[in-house]
């Protein structure tokens, strides 16, 4: 029953990629759309019987086959399902779906319809596989699987060739964090001998016991992997470029699903992480600078699919913030909420962005609040979530968890939860910004098309799973309700707290008043008092310091200068490619050779018979010395 | 018959051999040529008679007898093929016909 999950979406990626251009979009749309639904109806199927009569040691397991078995490794296909994986698989196919549905009316006009369904069902199959990996060589299957995948969907409209640049640049990122895993695996494998993830979780803690040196290089190894593809610090360049590709690709792979591949990841082998403090305190840190990085490069973009994409970089620093100082299911819920409002609001904007005729800056939209009204409620339903205004959005519910954890979990310091709060404030800041320029003002351009239902159903479906999500796991001080962290504590272990603590409700009413006071600020800068932007503007300091934040603190300029013109260099001077000139030579060498023993064919018959006598007088002087 | 050096004769057939091969190495006229292939051949039959003579024996001379044989069957064959190459490439000179190279 497992293996039809990810089978559906790949038998129709098969279907589609192979005959996709001989079918009529309907057939495209049902087969492309109708694989992820199917899949999402058998997970919420297995979901109520997971919860309803848990299975023994709490995992659905089923072998499919043994991929290949050497001497002293063997890996079989194998899924495994627990509770972990399963709020990622639910997450992977509901939303999946939603935004599936949302692409049969949203691409319907693109000439390449088969293809973008073929790769879509496929990334879900390379994900599913991901999640349900019991071992790490075919988890690291589905990783480079989504890696290809986002490739390939990034650059959907190759023939703009800043598109295929954006995506070589994803692909090329994430491929240093994918190397850094595989020797991380390696390394792995040398130390534990199984591949294994049940079988390393077990035995890790024995092996490891006596401060074997080996485990933090490898924990950081597999930390540098979920960097990557997570697009967190220092590899986190190739995100913001990556909105190159249709705004459902990035609602779906760059918001919900691949992005928190790290997140699974560092979750799922929480064991090894929690055996090496310091690479704890090393994810914590990073995601708390990732945050605050990201979110105040967020502040001053003016592409809207921009902003949501240093917006995603900088709550999965919140994700990973959460990691490192051990609060593992809050982590997780807060990937859960994360992926029903960041998705809605990268539907949305896409929705946005064609209605106004492919216009993607923010300060040449204005005004749509009367003109689209569902959109307008459903954008601004995510944007309070991303904002986490408080009780009413299921963003408030994650992220003040973490905000408390950051406090008092014992692995954490006052410095990461001041870095958050900060991030929460800029966080409301943007999100306010974003929809008052978007949505408030003089309408600057007008609206050409109307989202039709296939749009609207998804967006409003989105919307209020944005508002209600939260209510299943409520603050320990108001309601007793934790409903999401009981199921994830059945995998992943509860969060350690300090010894003495304030109370908890202090920090809440922190958090609430820093992030309405965000709120405020964007409605004071943006609505209520424009002038204070027109001053900044005339400031010089104050625009350099925006130009830093617009180029994402230069990083990309950085790696330019460091990584990208030496090579560039070394190529210019090896132009003529001494390595190949080396071979080229013993080419150059035998065809001299054969050009003068060719001389010696040269068609004069008193040359051969020439020949013929030397030969005799050769014979001869033998004859007369031996 | 009884006092005479056959090294000598056999020295005068190696020097006349020599010099039809000079001469097939340097002539340029097939038909030169031919004559001096001829020199040799009938140079080889003065040493052939040379060593009958010291061996007593008439073996020579009958091998003489088999290498005119042969030399007027291959005359004839050449000179038909020199007619050949006449009728086609219209020249004699060997240094012409040069197209079975590389």
């Amino acid at each position: 029953m497992l293996a039809y999950i990810p089978a559906l979406p790949f038998l129709s990626f098969l279907v589609l990629s192979l005959a996709g251009r001989r079918l009529n979009k309907n057939t495209i749309a049902w087969m492309g759309a109708g694989s992820i639904c199917a899949a999402a109806v058998i997970t919420i199927i297995l979901g109520i019987q997971f919860l309803h009569a848990p299975p023994v040691a709490g995992v659905y397991q089923q072998l499919l086959w043994q991929w290949f078995s050497t001497s002293n490794l063997s890996v079989s296909f194998s899924l495994r399902i627990d509770a972990l994986s399963l709020v990622f698989i639910f997450i992977i196919t509901f939303v999946g779906a939603i935004i599936h549905i949302y692409s049969t009316a949203f691409m319907r006009q693109d000439l390449d319809y088969a293809r973008f369904f073929a790769c879509m069902n496929l990334f879900v199959c390379a994900m599913l596989l991901l999640v349900m990996a019991d071992n790490l060589v075919l988890l690291y299957l589905g990783w480079e699987g989504v890696g290809l995948c986002s490739y390939l969907l990034i650059g959907f409209w190759y023939q703009v060739p800043a598109n295929s640049n954006a995506a070589n640049k994803a692909f090329i990122v994430t491929r240093i964090g994918d190397t850094a895993m595989l020797i991380g695996l390696f390394l792995l494998f040398k130390e534990l001998g199984t591949l294994d993830i049940a079988a390393i979780l077990q035995q890790a803690p024995h092996h490891f016991a006596g401060g074997v040196s080996n485990i933090t290089l490898i924990v950081l190894l597999l930390l540098a992997g979920g960097m990557g593809k997570s697009a967190q610090l220092p590899l986190q360049t190739w995100l913001p470029d990556a909105m190159a590709g249709p705004s459902p690709v990035s609602a779906l792979i760059h918001a919900a699903t691949m992005v928190t591949a790290g997140v699974y990841l560092i979750a799922r082998m929480h064991v090894l992480f929690q055996l090496s403090p310091f690479a704890m305190s090393v994810t914590a840190v990073i995601g708390a600078l990732t945050l605050l990085i990201a979110g105040c490069s967020a502040m001053v973009q003016t592409d809207i699919k921009r902003i949501l994409a240093y917006s995603t970089i900088s709550q999965i620093g919140y994700m990973f913030l959460a990691l490192g100082v051990g609060a593992w299911s809050a982590a997780i819920f807060h990937f859960f909420t994360h992926a029903f409002f960041k998705a809605l609001l990268f539907l949305a904007a896409g929705v946005v962005i064609e209605a106004l005729h492919h216009e993607h800056s923010i300060f040449r939209m204005g005004g749509l609040k009367n003109k689209m009204p569902v959109v307008f409620y459903t954008f601004l339903a995510g944007a309070a979530a991303l904002a986490a205004l408080p009780l009413i959005s299921a963003g408030f519910y994650s992220k003040d968890q973490i905000l408390w954890y950051a406090w008092s979990a014992t692995n954490s310091n006052p410095l990461l939860w001041t870095m958050a709060l900060a991030g929460a404030f800029i966080t409301a800041l943007y999100s306010t910004r974003l929809i008052l320029v978007v949505f408030w003002g003089d309408m600057k351009t007008p609206v050409n098309e109307y989202p039709t239902k296939a749009i609207t159903v998804p967006l409003i479906t989105l919307a209020v799973l944005s508002v209600t999500a939260g209510f299943i796991e409520w603050p320990h001080n108001l309601v007793h309700l934790t409903l999401f962290s009981d199921l994830i504590q059945k995998v992943l272990p509860a969060v350690v707290l300090k010894e003495s603590l304030p109370a908890e409700a202090v920090f809440q009413l922190i958090a609430v008043a820093v992030t309405l006071l965000g709120v405020y600020t964007g409605y004071v800068l943006y609505y209520h008092n424009p002038a204070i932007i027109e001053q900044w503007k005339r400031s010089a300091g104050i625009m350099a310091i925006r130009n830093f934040l617009f180029r994402g603190w230069g990083f990309d300029q950085l790696y330019d200068a460091v990584l990208v013109k030496p090579f560039l260099f070394i190529t210019r001077i090896n132009k003529m490619d001494v390595f190949d000139r080396l071979y080229n030579g013993i080419a150059q060498v035998s065809l001299i050779f054969n050009r003068l023993l060719s001389g010696s064919q040269n068609g004069s018959l008193r040359w051969y018979i020439v020949g013929v006598l030397i030969g005799i007088l050769f014979i001869i002087t033998l004859q007369l010395i031996v | 018959m009884s006092s005479f050096n056959a090294n000598t004769v056999l020295i005068v057939a190696a020097v006349l051999f020599v010099l039809g091969l000079i001469g097939v190495l340097t002539r340029k006229n097939i038909i030169f040529m031919l004559i001096s292939v001829e020199v040799m051949l009938n140079a080889a039959g003065l040493a052939f008679v040379a060593a009958g003579s010291k061996w007593q024996q008439p073996d020579g001379q009958v091998m003489f007898l088999f290498i005119l044989a042969m030399a007027a069957a291959e005359v004839s064959v050449a000179l038909a093929l020199v007619l050949q190459i006449y009728h086609q490439h219209k020249t004699m000179d060997v240094e012409d016909l040069k197209e079975l190279r590389d």
